[in-house]
């Protein structure tokens, strides 16, 4: 029996922004005006459809292949449920939906992979018998079944999988160090603390597939023989926490999650830790401290969380797109996922997509992918046409990549070696109006506001150093400043106790590499640089 | 009792094991200088002025929170840890309002001492000149906000020593400061035992007596290690 036509309705920030939840309304209307059974035509709330900025999207699984529309208003809901049926015509010239219709034949979806969004998009993220009947546990299910702990690492360690909150530490080897430490209690814990401006991937994941999720962090904690662990999301994502929270509950009580879990002896524990607004914690030292209950502030390591964690217990602590991608490496095998990738990156990266771009949205693509391919042919480039500028990966952590290197790979060693960091997956693309001294002021300020004020060369260096970029931004600086800030940066860089200090000269640092001129024309030539609109005033 | 031998600037050292950096550079007396840490409380590597370079490892690593290892070869004073010193204490000077003329502990006062040490004259970083208060709601003593440069001795002092944690820190970034109880006036707040260990281990004037003037604040750091040793050994004084 083939399934019934369903429609599938994005029900992410992103498109209720756009009025998703309207339009979903007027869908149920226009399904009981038309007659019909709500079995004869499913209407579904689902998880991110990828294409955030042509939202509302809706994606119709009729009569033939799989057709997406964005950007539909609820008076168009009517001619989507059409769309659905399957005594639907072939749409003649009258189309309504024609300016809607968007293409999934076109190179923002063709070449993306998903693995990590594999259930995005389709699965009712408040439904865990849908989520079920899509496959999630399963791999749990396997694992506790047939597999021990040591089989499981080995999968991972074979995967080749990064951490992929920006660091990039070997999973499998993480997971080890957890898992090999002397007996007693172990934590696993998810970092969902997804701060950096212009990251919404770890979001997307909560809001479209939160079992998923749950189910990594669960065959991670038998792995590492952890029975407790903590998802810390920051309070800034209520959705994601409300949809993660009743996703928690619905495991609990198929007892999926808690004690003796498929009669087996496993048990696990999970709950959500809500952040209080510090970007801070997003560090692993200082989102543990915060899970305690102390002020969320970097500790020196070592010891690192793997040997001295929570409570001083062994703690494994990953970030949601590691732990999200561990379900499918475990299904397909650790060797399938190391055959995606490049030779020390390996598998695919989820990133977000935004800035001056036409596509912007959800983009998951293999590692190795060239920049260029991401940007301008996913993305589809400026929206005027005009070229890329640079591109700016890691949030305030990372740097800016001149369009002249937009043919590097993605992965990271080529963006570190670039002066920029792979980062959680936040890509802005910047347009020819972009003046690079106020891109490296805006972040620093970011810094400014974000450091947690414990070391002096973050709390008091980037204060300096932003008051140095305004002297650049308002074109009253002189050749010594340019020195002075070449100087400051790199003492704050390497004297900073932790990877927000250490990373905050990163955009100063990267566009004084490519973008030098511009900062010099705002010290020597200040008439040039309003001729060429670099720095505005 | 294990030991570990390790290399500071060419001179070869022993400390048992378990002793941090700090304590194998000072046992080879290379004046590794240091304004958060304080013996007897436990090290948060916050000042940076105790970063020293080990060969083999990328990062100019804390002294006071590493721990010592077999054959490390460490250098404690060159040109660019000499420069990154001075730029950390300029960054201190300019950050607060630190007025030597007029301040109690002058002449006694580590900051100021420091600034001698790394051979700062002046800060080429330009003065902030926040506005900072001033609490003087508790009977004997007085916080000045405007000297305290957020060691947070006081805070450890407290908490490990005296087990009050009357002291904590609010806010963040620049805006950071040393709050009282549940951030309120220090003379209300009942926790406080009015021991004055935070007033002896501050680095600076931010936390004096009352009756101390102009020059007259004479600091004893010496007691958290005393008491520590006292409690956890069993070792007093008059035994």
């Amino acid at each position: 029996m083939p399934a019934p036509p369903q429609l599938r309705c994005c029900d992410a920030s992103g498109c209720r922004s756009a009025g998703g939840q309207a339009l979903r309304a007027a869908l149920e209307g226009a399904r009981d005006a038309a007659g019909l059974a709500a079995d004869a035509l499913t209407i579904k709330p689902v998880g991110c459809l990828r294409l955030c900025g042509s939202g509302p999207l809706v994606a119709c699984d009729g009569p033939g292949p799989t057709q997406l529309f964005g950007g539909v208003a609820p008076e168009h809901a009517g001619a989507l449920i059409a769309a659905g049926l399957p005594t639907s015509q072939a749409p003649g010239n009258g189309d309504p939906l024609a300016a809607h219709r968007l293409d999934l034949e076109a190179p923002f979806f063709a070449l993306q992979q998903s693995v990590v969004l594999e259930g995005c998009g389709q699965v009712n993220p408040e439904s865990i018998d849908d989520a079920l009947s899509l496959g999630a546990y399963g791999q749990l299910r396997r694992v506790l079944e047939d597999l021990t702990p040591e089989q499981v690492r080995d999968e991972v360690r074979r995967s080749g999988l990064r951490g992929r909150g920006g660091a990039g530490y070997p999973t499998g080897l993480k997971w080890d160090t957890v898992a090999l430490q002397p007996p007693g209690p172990r934590y696993v814990v998810c970092n969902a603390d997804e701060g950096d401006p212009g990251a919404f991937m770890d979001r997307s994941v909560l809001e479209s597939d939160p079992h998923r999720l749950i189910e990594g962090m669960a065959i991670a904690a038998y792995a590492v023989g952890a029975e407790r662990g903590f998802v810390y999301v920051r309070a800034e994502y209520p959705l994601a926490i409300e949809r993660l929270r009743l996703a928690l509950q619905q495991a609990r009580s198929r007892h999926l999650l808690g004690n003796h879990i498929h009669g087996t002896s496993f048990n696990l524990r999970l709950e959500v830790r809500v952040g209080a607004g510090a970007y801070v914690c997003g560090e692993e030292t200082a989102l543990l401290l915060s899970i305690q209950g102390q002020r969320g502030m970097p500790q020196p390591r070592p010891p690192f969380p793997a040997q001295s964690g929570l409570w001083g217990a062994p703690t494994l602590i990953n970030n949601v797109e590691t732990f999200t991608a561990v379900p499918a490496i475990l299904r397909q095998g650790g060797d399938w996922y190391a055959s995606i990738g490049t030779e020390h990156s390996k598998g695919t990266k989820v990133f977000a997509l935004s800035g001056a771009v036409v596509n912007t949205g959800l983009v998951e693509v293999p590692m190795g992918t060239p920049l260029r391919t991401v940007v301008e042919v996913i993305g589809g480039g400026v929206p005027d046409g005009s070229p890329i500028k640079a591109v700016q990966t890691g949030g305030p952590s990372g740097g800016c990549i001149p369009a002249e290197r937009l043919d590097t790979p993605v992965d990271y060693e080529s963006l570190l070696e670039l002066g920029s960091i792979m980062g959680s997956g936040g890509m802005v693309v910047m347009g020819s109006g972009t003046s690079m001294p106020e891109v490296a002021r805006h972040f620093m300020g970011f810094s400014v506001n974000e450091s947690c004020g414990k070391c002096v060369p973050c709390r008091a260096g980037t204060v300096q150093l932003a008051q140095l970029l305004d002297r650049f931004v308002e074109r009253r600086a002189t050749p010594a400043d340019m020195e002075r800030l070449d100087a400051l940066c790199q003492m704050v860089k390497v004297t900073s106790l932790c990877g927000l200090g250490q990373s905050a000269p990163n955009p100063v640092l990267s566009t004084l590499r490519w973008f030098r001129h511009e900062y010099e024309a705002a010290c020597r030539e200040p008439a040039a640089c309003l001729a060429t609109g670099t720095v505005k005033r | 009792m294990s030991v570990v031998t390790l290399n500071v600037n060419g001179q070869d050292v022993a400390v048992p094991a378990g002793a941090s950096l700090l304590e194998a550079t000072r046992a080879a007396e290379a004046n590794v200088p240091t304004l958060c840490h304080l013996e007897g409380l436990t090290p948060v590597s916050a000042c940076r002025l105790c970063l020293v370079e080990v060969e083999g490892s990328g990062k100019l690593l804390p002294a006071c929170s590493t721990a010592a290892a077999e054959g490390m070869v460490v250098h404690t004073h060159t040109p660019r840890l000499k420069e990154y010193r001075r730029m950390t204490v300029e960054l201190i000077f300019a950050e607060g309002n630190h007025v030597c003329a007029v301040c109690v502990a002058n002449t006694h006062c580590e900051l100021q001492d420091m600034a001698v040490t790394v051979g700062m004259d002046h800060s080429r970083f330009p003065y902030q000149y926040p506005q900072r208060s001033v609490d003087a709601s508790h009977p004997q003593f007085t916080l000045d906000h405007n000297r305290c440069i957020l060691c947070t001795r006081c805070v450890r002092v407290c908490d490990e020593i005296e087990g009050a944690h009357v002291w904590d820190i609010g806010s963040r970034g620049g805006q950071c400061h040393i709050v009282a109880g549940l951030d309120e006036p220090w003379g209300q707040v009942q926790a406080c035992t009015s021991c004055g260990k935070c007033v002896d281990v501050c680095p600076t004037g931010a936390l004096f007596r009352n009756s101390d003037t102009t020059a007259e604040k004479h600091p004893n750091t010496t007691l958290p290690a005393l008491l520590r040793t006292a409690r956890e050994q069993r070792r007093w004084h008059n035994q």
